[in-house]
Parts: C-alpha cells; structure tokens; sequence
C-alpha cells in the first residue's frame, strides 16, 4: 500500500481545505460586471500603498484617491483647468499673494459631518508635521511658513498662512508668487481636506499606520466612497449619496484592478474583466490599431524620457561630448522601431504644448555635428574616450533602447559604453548618491504648467542629481516667478530651454505618450496630458 | 531445460571473458537506441552551439528600420524586435545556456552530493549540524543575497556560478543524504566497514557510486532549472549583460510577444525543449546502464 | 521518536535565530532603503522618517529591538479565531510594513498565507495525481514506448517554463475557448488554470524521481523473491516496492512544499493571485526590511518543520533506518 505520500498529501490537504473553506470575502464577483449598475472596472498597475492623500504619491493611488477625494479646486475633464471643487469660487489679492476661497453651502463627509474650512487647515497642519514625515508636503510650500514648520523650524502653526475665517471661508497666503497654484491644487491631492476628527478616532494623527484608510472607516468628501480594500485584488468603490454634486455622477460604482503585469493586463480585457486598462504592451499596439482601433488609446502624457549626466565625471564634465552624445541620437529612428508607442522624439527638454508652451529651443546639427564637437573636445572618431557605463533600472523597454543608443553611439561617433542594469532600488540610490555617469530617467510632471519642468535643473535641487550648477539658470528661473503676465514667463522659460539645449546636463530623448485600452463603452473619458480622468464625469454605456 | 543441457557443454568450450563493470555499463548503453539518439542530439547542439557563431552572422548587429520579422531566406529563423537575427542570437545563447548549465550543476553536483553522502554516513550530530546548515542556508533570502553579490563583486558570469551553485547544491545535498541513508545500512556497507576500510573509501567508492541512479536523475533535472534561474538573474542584472543573450532570456522575450511574433518563442525553446529532452533520455540511459543490479545481459 | 522529535524541535531555535539574524543584518548592507524613492526626500523627511522607524539608532540596538518584539509575550490563543493576528494572541509583533504604512506584517501574512496554500495544495495534487502514476508506469514499462511517452509527457513540465505554459494555457483556454477567467482569484474556477500551471513543473519532477527510485528498488533481491513467490505485478510494485521507490520523491517534496511560497512568484504575478510568493520577491526589492523578516521566517518555519516530516516519514518508509 503506497502509504509514503500519504502524509504530506493529507497535510497539505488539511491546510488547503481548512485556508480554502475559512475565506469568506472576494469570492463573490465573477467576470461580469453589473448589468443595471454601472460598474466600471479598470486597470490600476500596482497595489495601492495607501490611501492617504497625505502621504502617497503614485499613479495608482491618485486614481483612487481622486474617486475618493475632492480639494478646493477640481479639475476639467477635457484640459484639466481649474473648476470649481468644494470651493464655489475664489478671490487673488492685487499682489497675487492671497488667495481666499469661499466653500460651498451644505458641504458634507460621507458620514455626515459638515466640511468646514477648519478641515482644511487641521488637514495642513497634519500634513505639514515634521514627524509625520510625508513625501509630499512640499507641494505646500509655497505657502508661507510653510517650509519652516515642515522642517521643524518653526513650532507654531498659527505662523504658517492657512487661516480658516469663517466656517466657509479659507484663507492662503503665499510667501511668493505662484503663477501655477490652481494647477496643482486641480491635480494634486496634498491640498485635499481630510476627516481629521475621524483619523483621531484611530489614533494619533502624526502617525501613517493608524488603519483609517480602511474600508469601512475611511470617510470621504468625493464622489465615491471605499467599500471594500482586498488587497492585491481590487478596491471598489461606490457611490457617495452625500457629495454634494452626486445628482451628476454617473457611475455607481469602480472596481480598481491591481495588475502589475501588461501582458495579463491585456487578456484581462480581452475577456471582459476590464473595462479599461493602465498600460498595453507594446508589441500590441500595432495589432489593435489593426484590427480593434476603436479600443486602442494613444495619448501624448506629461513626462520626458533623457539620460542623465553626472556632469562631474569625465569625460562628460566636458559639455562638447555631452552635446556630441546628445546629438548622435536618432530619435526618429528610436521612437518609431524600438519604443513604438506613438512617442515624439524630444530635441528639448520641455514638453511641447504644455499649457501652451512650446519650446523653441532644439538640438540642431545632426551627427555631422556631433562627430566635429567630439573630435574638438579630444577624441575624433571616439579614440581615446574613458568608458562611460550607462546605469538603467531592471526593464525591458529600457533594455532596448539603452542597446539601441549602444548601437548608434558605436556606429556614429565611434563610442563604445557600457551597459549596467541595476535593480530599481539600486539604481535610484546611484542617481541619489550620484555615483553613476550616465543614468537613464524620467519625469513626469505634476501638474500641468511649463514649471515642472524646469525647476528641476536649479542648483541643488533634490531631484537635479546631475550636480549641474548654472547661476545664471537659477536666476531666470526664480525672476519667471515675478512675470507679471503668462507670456512674460513663458519667454524667460523659452531663455532657460535655450541654456539647457545648450549645456546638455541631460539628453533627452523623448516625450512620453500613454497608451492603453479603453472599451467603446466607456464614455466621458477624454485624453488629457497628465492621463487623469475625473471620475465624477466618467460614464459608462451598457447597452 | 534441455535447452540449457544442450547448451552447456558449447559454453565449457571457451572461458567467460571477465568484463569489467565499466564497459558493461558502456555497452548497455551504446545498446539503448534513445539515450543514443540523446547524445547524438547533445552532440550537435554543443558543437552548433560551440562552431556555429564563427560562422553565423552577428548577434548584436540591429537593424531598426527591419524589426521582427518572421523566418527568410536573409534570417533563417527570423529576427528580434531590434532587427537582430535570432539564429544567431540563439547559437551565442546557447553558448551561455550550456555553460552556464553544465558548470553550475557540476558545482551543486560536487558540493551536494559529497555533502549530503558524508553528513549521511557520519550520523548523530554532525549529520544534525551539517543539515541544519543546509536549512539556514535555504531560508536565507536569495533575492537579497543575488543584490550583495552584485553590489559588492560587480558582475561577471562567475558570479552567476557562485550564486546558482550556492542555491542548486542545497537540494542535492539532502536528496543525496536521504537516499545515502538507506544504502549506509545495507549489507555490503557493513562488510566493507568490517573488512576494515576507512571512511573517505567508503563514502567515495561505495556509498555514492550506488546513489548514482538517483543522483544522475536529478542532475537531469537541475540544469533546466539552473538555465531558467539563470534567465532570472539575467533579468536582475546579474550575469549576461546586454546585448549578449541566453536562452532563458530569449524565451522570456518570446513568450511576452508570443501572438506577435511566434518565431522569437518557438524556435529558442524548441532549442531548449530538444536539449533538455535528450539530456533526459540520455541521463535514463546511464543510468540504467550505470544500474549495478541490473542483470549482466 | 519522541525523544528524536523534542531533539529537533530544540534545534529549531538556534536555526531560526541565526536565519532572522543573518536576514537582519544581510539585507542592511543593500544599498538604497524603504524610502528611496525616484521624486527625492529632502534630507529633513528623511531623518523624520528614519527617527520614527528608529532606523536611525544603532544597528545592535534596532536588531535587539526587533528580537524582543518577536518574542511571545502573553498567552491569549483565543484571540487566533479571531483572525490569526499573532499580536494579540501571543505578542508576536512582526512591526507594519515599510511599504503599506497601514498594513502590519502579520495582517499581510494573514491575509495572503492561505492563498498561497491553496494554491500549493491544488497544484501538488494535480502533480501527484498526474506525476505518480506517469512515473511509475514509465519504470514499471522501462525501455518500452510508453516509458518513452510518459517520461516525455513528464519532462514538458520542465521544458515549457511556468512563464510560457501560462500564458499560453489563458491563451487557449480563457480567450480563445472562453471557460475560465485571464486571471485573477475570485471565484473557484480561478484555481484551475494557475494549479495546472504549477502544478506541471511538480508533475515533472515527482514522475521523473519516482520512475528512477523505483527502477532502483526494482532491481534489488528481495523484489526478485517476491515475484519468485508468485506475487502479481500489481502486488509487487504496490506493496513491496513502491514503499522505497517513493523515498527520493519524499526527499523531494519536503521543500517542494515549502518552496511552493518561493517559487510561485511567476504563477503570482501572471494570473495576479494574492499570494506570498510574490511578497518574498517584492519585499526584497523594495527595501521593505519588516515584510522580508516576515516572510523569511515564515519560510524557515515551514522548511524546518517540512524537513522534520520529512525525516520521520523517510524511516517510516525504509524499515532500516532508524532515528539517530
């Protein structure tokens, strides 16, 4: 009698039986989503960190969040301008420094206590405290006193210009302009009143792991509310009777699927379990343009693909051979046979058509160019250049362009890099510490303004990382700031892309596009530059 | 049996030729027409694998303006998504792949099976220390220990070896001792001990040459592990760099764009697929015939 | 056996500890940490951060701290029916996630230890079922076509990675045909397509160690006595020989099954199951140094544990062993 695997057979059979019959919750749905009730389903790439507006910063959280959350301003579906959001209008001092914005009547939180602008402050002040330790305060810093009391400079909050006037009135008081604050407060969640008197139910709230986010105890001013959080497998949220525009929210519901793999992503919505998905591989791009064009979404997104140069290490502390570098790229050929993903290829570091900026500033010359600048700064034909190693995170996409710009650079300039692919943590404490030479990065904007950008690139800013220091730069760049009029800043910005095409502290390579699917069903969905999608104007057919 | 009568007496005639158990084992398999055909297919990869890329166009050359495209006259089994043409490609990999393959089994090969025949044979507590050394050493965390290698030693296929080998012999080590352990208590075991033979003769010339079977079955079975963990290191970034490839790699890339561009799945992992099948049949095959029970004929 | 078992039981602890401590201390020398992040923290947030995760005390010190956190301190088992928090019920604090702040270790591991479970039962039951009787019939059938046929069918579980095998199975069996989900774990049905595809790459290695140990037990005396008496081949291969020829596919199982955690990652991340295997990847990538502790000694609990049964059920089988 073969009684040997006996044991482990009924081990495993106790332990599956007792695990598989002990779940109750997420088994219920199956692939079909509701047929009366709109119930959209979509794609979200990752498993949400959290759903603290005060504490999260990526893609998949936003999207929660902002079915959850509403702030001062809201943002339009078509171009995401600033709307009216919980504040019904607002006024700006002559001197552009004070922003006063009057709430509506009648606001309520999901469980039926009234917003008041104290909300608002109480929420900035939990924000903005140094032991708290969110990575996104800095969004409020342009308020005054802001900074100080993040960084501990400064211990009483009454100093910082927040200031609650009336229950329906907040006052914001800047300590230098800001020409693009709306912007941000359209787009970014950090400016979001939270329900601090029901955080403090769960703890105190200079603390992240309280659990207020979870389902069941996380109240919302949105036009949705958290129904169920199953981790790794979907939050659903459903629709807020208490939102007080939720006569013209058509969804009843959205379920946020987690899929971190494209490829799963995509046969998901092939078999109808998604409605809408985060990303698409881009080996399909071409086969539903094909066959399914009506599903497929190309859209260009805010964000700029370069190759950082740590401009300390030679030999790229010589400007000629970054500009060579930069030069002996073809884009055109990148984007249309590696990257394919309808990118444009970027011969300046700003985004074209952001908030109607364009940069007029571009890398001219072509490889001619760039095989005379490398021969003037020392090495003609590439003889005799110090190996330059270029670091990229673990991903494909980024496998293959690194080897097709390998390629190019060897085949037009004579240069032989390099490649180093490092793990994604490994790879940012390089950029961090920079210990690298050559970094492939990114940056996608925050909020839709020319600013973004370019802010960067200031002298010993946390996300410069190239230790490229241009006194002149950072002084156009803050004197931008005092631009009386939207053209007067966009002609100093037009100055700084013109410094940076020129020094090359980065190549840029190209400008980003987002592309996803999207069933035909799915109304009230427009492209928009930063791919958000106020949910509270998404509908869905169900015919 | 009067046939066997009839026989006997023809047989007295010439004296039995005494064999020795080595060429037995030879001809058993040189009769096994499948393990024959494995080796014979092993044979021509290795030599494909080795000769072929003198002769094969480049691996690395792109071509970008052609992309992938599928089995011609200019590339016989196609190219990659950066115009690269995967015979090539799968030729060079195969390079890696078999290398990689062969000396990381043979490394978790030697560790494994010295280990787990001495902690077997040893008993009591160095048998305990010895196997709770190999259990420290399997719950330790790999990810983390594949990043500290990287950090702190560069990279390099070396590394490669060091971390397969240091995973792959674990198993091998106590799958070696299980088995160890019943033939530790069989008779010849305790005649050879009461003829007084040391312990190193006895673990290397008597324990592990009858552990063989096993042993060869699951070495079979580890090299396509190690040529897939080898494709996940490379992803990590730890072993071939860029624009070199192994097979694992190119079956990884395949399988992502399977329903666009089959040839850059099927023909890589038919590759593997074909190795591994005649490695297996080729591993059955010694070991029937490397078999010490097995009847002479 | 008792003695033997209270024997193993005590060398547990000076395995786990050095596991937790080599964990620990091995995973602190990775560069980059928890909050590294690709938009920087300013120096200030960072120290915040560090000061309130007391990252920031002394290595020996933090190290301490966390062992004293895990040790059990009160004994309220009734509190596991509530919902396996080991917290409550024993004092085991296995400390928040760094990545999911909301989230304790041992919520995650409560929540996804089951799922992982039952995907390692279903899948080793299609192995054993599927890779038993192809194994033993491949030995039983040496030399012959079906040995052939079904060490083939064996070896495609090796030879066609979870990575290829899976996809292509949602390919066919969820797109095209239509009868299963393209991923995900929330009805019943959703079990099927995932334990396949682990499950084959067990199939392969139980069917391919049980044709070679028992070819091995086959051959030896007393299988000749038995069949000299008369016994049928069924009566010999299950009771006389498949009790030693099981002892290599023993040998194996007892990690296999620990391994289910580990290596389901792949199966994971392609059908996004809710599972741990992901979770002992992920946590290592993204510096989250609570999450691996957890999962670490999650696995070294199991591994010991499974090398114990291992051990028994090897004498069990192999009437001349005995425990040493």
């Amino acid at each position: 009698m073969p009684r040997s695997w006996l044991p482990t057979v009924t081990l495993s059979a106790v332990l599956g039986f007792a695990c598989g019959c002990a779940r109750q919750d997420g088994a219920a749905s199956g692939p079909a989503g509701g047929r009366q009730e709109k119930v959209l389903r979509v794609g979200n790439g990752a498993e949400p960190q959290d759903l603290d507006p005060g504490a999260v910063t990526g893609v998949p959280e936003l999207n929660i969040l902002d079915s959850l959350f509403e702030g001062l301003v809201a943002a339009d579906p078509h171009d995401l301008h600033p709307i009216p959001g919980l504040a019904e209008s607002w006024d700006v001092s002559p001197d552009l420094l004070v922003y006063t914005f009057h709430l509506r009547a009648n606001l309520h939180w999901s469980n039926g206590d009234p917003i008041t602008a104290e909300d608002f402050v109480e929420t900035y002040k939990r924000t903005l405290t140094p032991i708290f330790s969110s990575q996104i305060s800095y969004l409020l810093w342009s308020v005054v006193g802001a900074e100080d009391y993040n960084r501990g400079a400064l211990s009483d909050f009454s100093k910082v210009g927040f200031r609650a006037t009336d229950d329906r009135t907040l006052r914001v008081t800047l300590r230098r302009r800001t020409p693009y604050l709306l912007k941000i407060l359209a787009t970014d969640y950090v400016w979001d009143p939270l329900p601090i008197r029901v955080l403090a139910r769960y703890g105190p709230l200079d603390r992240k792991d309280t659990g207020w986010t979870k389902a069941g105890r996380l109240v919302s001013s949105g036009p949705f509310l958290l129904k169920e959080w199953a981790p790794d497998q979907k939050v659903v949220v459903v629709r807020n009777p208490l939102y007080w525009d939720a006569a013209h929210v058509k969804l009843d519901a959205i379920e946020f699927y987690p899929v971190v793999e494209t490829a799963t992503e995509e046969r998901m919505f092939r078999t109808g379990q998604l409605d809408v998905t985060q990303q698409l591989p881009v080996s399909k791009i071409e086969v539903y343009r094909q066959e399914h064009p009506d599903e497929l979404r190309v859209d260009p997104y805010l964000g700029v693909y370069f190759y950082r140069c740590n401009v300390t290490r030679p030999p790229l502390n010589d400007v000629r051979v970054r500009r060579a570098l930069a030069l002996a790229i073809d884009r055109e050929k990148l984007v249309q046979d590696v990257v394919k993903g309808g990118e444009e290829p970027a011969y300046a570091v700003s985004y074209p058509n952001d908030a109607g900026y364009t940069p007029a500033a571009r890398l001219s010359g072509g490889v001619a160019e760039a095989q005379r600048l490398l021969a003037e700064a020392g090495y003609p034909g590439g003889k005799g250049l110090p190996t330059i190693e270029l670091h990229y995170n673990t991903f494909k996409e980024h496998q293959d362009i690194a080897e097709a710009i390998q390629a190019m650079w060897l085949k037009n300039l004579g240069v032989r890099i390099t490649l180093r692919n490092e793990d994604w943590k490994v790879y940012l404490d390089s950029q961090h510490t920079h210990n690298y030479q050559l970094s492939r990065s990114g940056w996608i904007a925050d909020y839709l303004d020319p600013h973004v950008f370019l802010e960067i690139w200031e002298t010993g800013n946390g996300n410069n990382d190239t230790l490229w220091s241009n006194p002149e730069y950072d002084r156009l760049l803050h004197s931008a700031l005092d631009a009386d009029t939207e053209e007067g800043r966009y002609a100093i910005y037009q100055k700084l892309d013109a410094i940076l095409v020129q020094e090359c502290p980065v190549l840029p390579v190209y400008y980003y596009t987002s592309f996803y699917l999207k069933s035909p069903r799915v109304r009230g969905w427009w492209p928009t530059l930063l791919n958000i999608h106020p949910w509270k104007f998404v509908d869905l057919d169900n015919n | 049996m009067s046939a066997q009568a009839q026989s006997v007496p023809q047989a007295a005639e010439q004296p039995e030729q005494g064999r020795s158990p080595w060429s037995d084992a030879w001809r058993r398999l040189r009769r096994n027409r499948l393990a024959l055909f494995g080796g014979i297919v092993i044979a021509v990869m290795l030599l494909l694998c080795l000769f072929g890329p003198l002769f094969s166009q480049s691996y690395e050359d792109q071509n970008l303006d052609l992309g992938a495209t599928p089995p011609g006259a200019a590339h016989w089994l196609g190219t990659d998504t950066l115009g690269r043409d995967l015979f090539a490609r799968i030729l060079f990999g195969g390079r890696i792949s078999i290398l990689v393959g062969l000396v990381a089994t043979l490394v978790a090969l030697v560790i494994g099976v010295s280990y787990g025949a001495i902690a077997a044979f040893a008993g009591g507590k160095t048998d305990a220390v010895m196997m709770r050394i190999v259990d420290i050493l399997y719950a330790l965390p790999f990810a983390i220990f594949v990043i500290l290698l990287m950090v702190f030693f560069g990279r390099n296929i070396f590394l490669l070896f060091i971390a397969i080998g240091a995973v792959e012999w674990l198993t091998m080590a106590r799958i070696v001792r299980g088995q160890a352990l019943s033939v530790k208590h069989m008779e010849f075991i305790e005649a050879a001990r009461a003829l007084g033979y040391g312990r190193r003769r006895i673990i290397f010339r008597h324990i592990i040459p009858n552990l063989l079977g096993p042993i060869i079955v699951y070495t079979t079975l580890t090299i396509p592990a190690v040529m897939l963990l080898e494709a996940f290191l490379s992803f990590l970034g730890l072993g071939v760099q860029p624009p070199m490839s192994s097979w694992g790699v190119l079956i990884k890339n395949g399988a992502d764009t399977m329903e666009e561009f089959w040839w850059l799945l099927v023909f890589p992992g038919s590759a593997f697929s074909l190795t591994l099948f005649s490695l297996n049949f080729l591993g059955d095959g010694l070991r029937d015939a490397l078999d010490v029970r097995a009847a002479k004929d | 056996m008792l003695r033997f078992l209270g024997y193993r039981l005590l060398q547990a602890f000076p395995v786990m500890l050095i596991i937790i401590t080599g964990t620990f201390f091995m995973q602190r020398y990775v560069p980059g940490g928890p909050f590294t992040a690709e938009k920087a923290v300013t120096p200030e947030v960072l120290r915040n951060l560090n000061a309130y995760y007391h990252l920031d005390d002394p290595l020996w010190k933090q190290y301490r701290d966390y062992l004293w956190d895990l040790c059990p301190k009160a004994f309220h088992p009734e509190a596991l029916a509530r919902g396996l928090d080991l917290k409550q019920a024993f004092g085991i604090d296995f400390r928040p996630s760094f990545k999911y702040p909301n989230r304790t270790v041992n919520e995650i591991i409560a929540d996804k230890l089951p799922v992982s479970l039952e995907l390692g039962f279903y899948s080793l039951l299609f192995a054993l079922v599927v890779g038993l009787p192809l194994g033993v019939l491949a030995a039983v059938r040496r030399n012959t076509w079906i040995d052939y046929l079904c060490s083939s069918v064996a070896m495609t579980g090796i030879c066609v990675p979870t990575f290829v095998l899976g996809p292509l199975l949602v390919l066919l069996f969820a797109i095209h045909i239509g009868w299963f989900n393209a991923s995900g774990w929330y009805a019943p049905i959703d079990r099927v397509l995932p334990s396949l595809t682990l499950g084959s790459v067990y199939a392969a290695y139980i069917a391919r160690l049980a044709r070679g140990g028992l070819l091995e037990v086959l051959s030896q005396d007393f299988i000749r006595t038995a069949r000299a008496k008369g016994a049928s081949e069924a009566r010999v291969i299950f009771r006389h020989a498949l009790r030693g020829g099981l002892l290599p596919v023993v040998s194996f199982l007892g990690p296999a099954i620990a391994g289910i955690l580990t290596g389901s990652f792949v199966i994971e991340t392609i059908f996004q199951i809710p599972g741990l295997g992901r979770e002992f990847v992920n946590s290592a990538f993204n510096r989250d140094y609570t999450l691996v502790l957890g999962t670490v000694i999650l696995y070294a609990a199991m591994i010991v544990g499974m090398n114990l049964v291992v051990d028994v059920v090897q004498v069990w089988l192999n009437p001349k062993l005995k425990f040493e």
